[in-house]
């Protein structure tokens, strides 16, 4: 018998600890001197009080719906893949060969083209560590924690040495042809007569994203793949016994993840800078796991944690723009954050499950 | 009277929702053997374990040597004077005898003063005892009824007065379990207290004093082993009358359906597990694979199933399979007719967080498309569930949530609908309680009066001897040799699970 009902589960433990989280912020911004209560007004006004708002934190929410669907997928085959960061880096190489070689005529046309060129190079940098896991028995926390740094390394020469154009002194590939513009959310908006913000960066890659979500739920939970992959990631050994080849699973399963994070470059690569630039995924592989965590694994679940650090992300970025509240500050609500509903997940997780049992318990005497 | 070594009052204990101890009261006399027999899941473990201080009791009190006591942790209950064997053993494996006999009692920051203290302490206990061990051999290095009677000293070099033993003989031979027995009623002679946990009736009624019996969390009787029967205890522990022989009706053997040919296994280590294994099943037979755990039986059962790899030659039906590479996992093996329900359930044969209607299709969801039929699946499932009387019938509940029994029901379910020509089956009733059992021998005698072939292996000689028309018996990894039950005897079948070879058996040693 369950502990406690599946709502509970879901909705009502994130949601204590974020509040135990922010608890925890307001006390530190406490001790700093500043107005606790002021600066969430500032961070919800900042990030959700206008289109402009919404417009950053939804382009934030894209980019960990990517990386966090990516640790997803990877987890449920029992694979801790902590290389979205690296994946999603070379991902964006693809996406920056493809919008570069080619003068395309359209996005339309340059759009699935580059989400197979993100996806491909993304793949190919996760089937390394999947395949010397499978095969060699090589830990992927390792492995992965190590290809994101060859990936830093490995855009750094390219950026330097191959993809940047003549004369420029900037370690960043030129910008993309027109043909490679991605419409954002304002451009697709304005035809139904809905102003939304110019300034924000969310593009159409949103879409591809909640489309990608969709994907995931049927592949896990509807497809034949996918119940292998959750059986390995539960069992290796009952795997072998039903006969699933378990060096086939992980080196698909780490295609995929891989893949996922790649396409994360089309939303910040094609989408925003529109150009390659060093360091353009700005920690959102890492934050991806905090969002698959809180998310349980569950598209839905990802959906809801990544707005919510989107939020945090933007909300950030203003609280450190009008205040006096330094930067690093935000890092620390963030991490209070990921600490709470991943880390500390059972410090909430048991008391609720006790008083939901005493609660029956009641009722039933 | 004098005082009970043990006395618990009114213990009670819920886990959630459950209870899983309800009111319990209990005496054991002091220099006694006192068995508490019951299924499982009956809550004999978690009474032991409150009693040795792994669980607190939610009320009720314990009280030892007429002195109430409380026992919040296993250092209390060691203090108390009470010492347990657990099922698994809980020593090192790269230490020696004394190393672990001091591990835990150590007497000071240097090791050598222990060590030789406990020599000494050794020394004494084997001559009072007769409980002699070499103590400077690795555990890794002797045998499992050898490493048993280190536990034991371990509890006695902690001044153990009250011996708790956990299922002890699951993983001896005859032989070796009656050397326990021998070893435990000199304890017991001198004075020792001792507390028999077993599903084994046959030990109960050989070496107690008195039995108490539990079910589902109540103890409902204590009584004077002399003036019970297995039958009355069966009957207790199930709460109705239970038949503890398998009827069934002579084999019709017909064919070869499996052949199998020197077939030789080397672990990873580099050790050969199997030793040129060469057995044959017919249809509408079952032959069962007798042995003591650990001599090869799982590894044979594994290759026929195509979860490990080994070398030699095996045919199902006349179509030769392979041992090892492409063709030879798990689902070539069902594709070939051959179903295997595995050892352990929980690691093998189920995903513990999977639904009933998802586990009812594992092993066979390769014949699924790229979208699984999932309601479909769910409403196959749900109808074998029925006709295997899988309690509580819900295809939605995940596998963790059922009885070890009707776990065990779920993947005959799963293997026997199939209708395989051959299946293999791995401790079919290990941990099972008595009515799923006898439900469970019922399908497989069914399944060999359906014509096909069945290849049982159980650590239960009982088992073996009730269901098979063929026992063959292994030992380290080969077949000792072959015998009818009609023909042989737990004697005889005790010593060939020893390794004492056919022939060179003297007509003494048989009935020694």
């Amino acid at each position: 018998m369950d502990k406690m009902p599946a709502w509970a589960d879901a909705i009502l433990v994130p949601l204590i600890s974020i509040l135990l989280a922010a608890i925890l912020s307001a006390l530190v911004i406490l001790a700093i001197g500043e107005d606790p209560v002021a600066a969430v007004k500032l961070m919800v006004t900042g990030a959700l009080g206008s289109s402009y708002g919404w417009g950053f934190t939804l382009y934030y929410a894209t980019n960990f719906l990517f990386t966090g669907l990516a640790f997803a997928i990877a987890s449920h085959a029992g694979l801790f893949n902590i290389g979205s960061e690296g994946q999603a880096m070379i991902g964006g190489l693809g996406v920056a060969i493809v919008c570069l070689m080619i003068p395309w005529p359209h996005w339309a046309l340059a759009l699935p083209a580059a989400i197979l060129g993100a996806a491909a190079f993304g793949a190919l940098w996760a089937l390394i560590p999947g395949w010397l896991q499978a095969k060699r028995g090589s830990h992927i926390v390792i492995t992965t924690i190590m290809f994101n740094f060859i990936a830093a390394a490995v855009l750094n020469y390219v950026l330097v040495n191959v993809l940047r154009p003549e004369g420029s002194m900037d370690p960043a590939s030129a910008k993309f042809p027109e043909g490679a513009h991605l419409p954002t959310l304002h451009e697709m908006l304005l035809p139904l007569g809905i102003n939304f913000s110019k300034a924000a960066p969310v593009n159409v890659s949103l879409l591809i994203a909640l489309l990608a979500c969709v994907l995931v739920w049927v592949l896990i939970w509807r497809t034949k793949l996918g119940y292998e992959i959750r059986a390995l990631g539960h069992s290796e050994s009952a795997s072998r016994y039903a006969g699933i080849p378990p060096v086939k699973i992980v080196v698909i399963a780490m295609l995929i993840s891989g893949g996922l994070a790649g396409c994360m470059a089309i939303n910040n690569v094609m989408g925003e800078a529109e150009r390659l630039v060093l360091n353009a995924t700005e920690g959102a592989g890492f934050i991806g796991i905090a969002v698959a965590l809180m998310g349980r694994n569950h598209p839905l679940g990802i959906l809801l944690a990544a707005i919510l650090f989107g939020f945090l992300y933007q909300g950030g970025a203003e609280l450190a723009l009008w205040t006096s509240i330094p930067r690093e500050l935000i890092l620390v609500i963030q991490a209070l954050v990921i600490l709470f509903t991943g880390a500390l997940d059972n410090m909430v997780r048991m008391p609720l499950e006790r008083l939901f049992l005493a609660l029956r318990k009641g009722r039933a005497s | 009277m004098t005082a009970s070594a043990i006395e618990l009052k009114g213990i009670s204990k819920s886990f959630g929702s459950v209870q899983a101890n309800k009111d319990i009261s209990i005496r054991v006399a002091p220099a006694t053997i006192h068995g508490i027999v019951g299924e499982n899941g009956a809550g004999k473990s978690t009474l032991m374990s409150i009693l040795y201080g792994f669980y607190a009791a939610d009320s009720g009190e314990i009280w030892i040597n007429g002195k109430k006591t409380s026992i919040p942790d296993s250092q209390a209950a060691i203090s108390a004077g009470i010492g347990m064997v657990f099922q698994h053993f809980k020593l090192v494996e790269n230490f020696t005898v004394l190393e672990n006999i001091i591990l835990g009692a150590e007497d000071g920051g240097l090791l050598r003063p222990s060590l030789v203290k406990a020599r000494r302490v050794l020394g004494d206990l084997a001559q009072e005892y007769e409980l002699n061990v070499d103590p400077d051999a690795k555990i890794e290095e002797i045998g499992v009824g050898m490493q048993q009677r280190v536990e034991i000293l371990k509890a006695l070099y902690r001044k153990a007065d009250i011996l708790i033993l956990d299922e002890p003989t699951g993983v001896l031979t005859p032989a070796e379990a009656d050397q326990l027995f021998r070893i435990l009623a000199r304890l017991r002679d001198e004075g020792k207290t001792i507390i028999l946990i077993t599903h084994k009736l046959r030990e109960i009624m050989e070496i107690t004093d008195e039995v108490s019996v539990m079910r589902r969390g109540e103890m409902v009787a204590t009584v004077a082993t002399a003036s019970t029967s297995p039958e009355k205890l069966a009957e207790l522990m199930v709460g109705r009358k239970v038949l503890l022989r398998v009827e069934k009706a002579p084999a019709k053997p017909g064919d070869d359906v499996l052949r199998l040919k020197d077939l030789c296994v080397t672990d990873s280590l580099g050790v050969d597990r199997l030793r040129g294994v060469t057995l044959s099943v017919k249809s509408g037979e079952i032959l069962g694979i007798a042995g003591v755990a650990g001599n090869g039986q799982s590894e044979l059962l594994e290759v026929l199933g195509g979860v490990r790899h080994g070398t030699g030659s095996l045919s199902v039906n006349g179509a030769d399979l392979p041992l090892s590479g492409p063709g030879s996992d798990g689902r070539d093996r069902r594709l070939a007719g051959v179903a295997h329900v595995p050892e352990d359930r929980q690691r093998d044969g189920l995903i513990m967080d999977y639904t009933a209607w998802e586990n009812m299709i594992f092993g066979y969801h390769g014949d699924q498309g790229t979208i699984m039929k999932n309601a479909q699946i769910l409403a196959e499932s749900q109808s074998s569930m029925d006709r295997f009387d899988v309690r509580p019938p819900n295809a939605r509940l995940a596998a963790k949530n059922f009885s070890g029994g009707n776990q065990q029901k779920i993947v005959l379910a799963r293997e026997i609908e199939r209708n395989p020509d051959i299946l293999l089956i791995g401790q079919p009733t290990r941990g099972v309680d008595i009515g799923a059992i006898e439900f469970i021998h019922k399908q497989i005698i069914a399944l060999r009066d359906a014509g096909k072939a069945i290849l049982l292996v159980s650590v239960e000689l009982d088992e073996i001897m009730a269901l098979s028309d063929r026992i063959a018996v292994m030992f380290d990894g080969q077949i000792m040799g072959e015998r009818k039950p009609t023909e042989t005897d737990e004697t005889e079948l005790g010593l060939m699970m020893a390794g004492i070879a056919e022939g060179t058996r003297s007509p003494e040693a048989a009935h020694g």
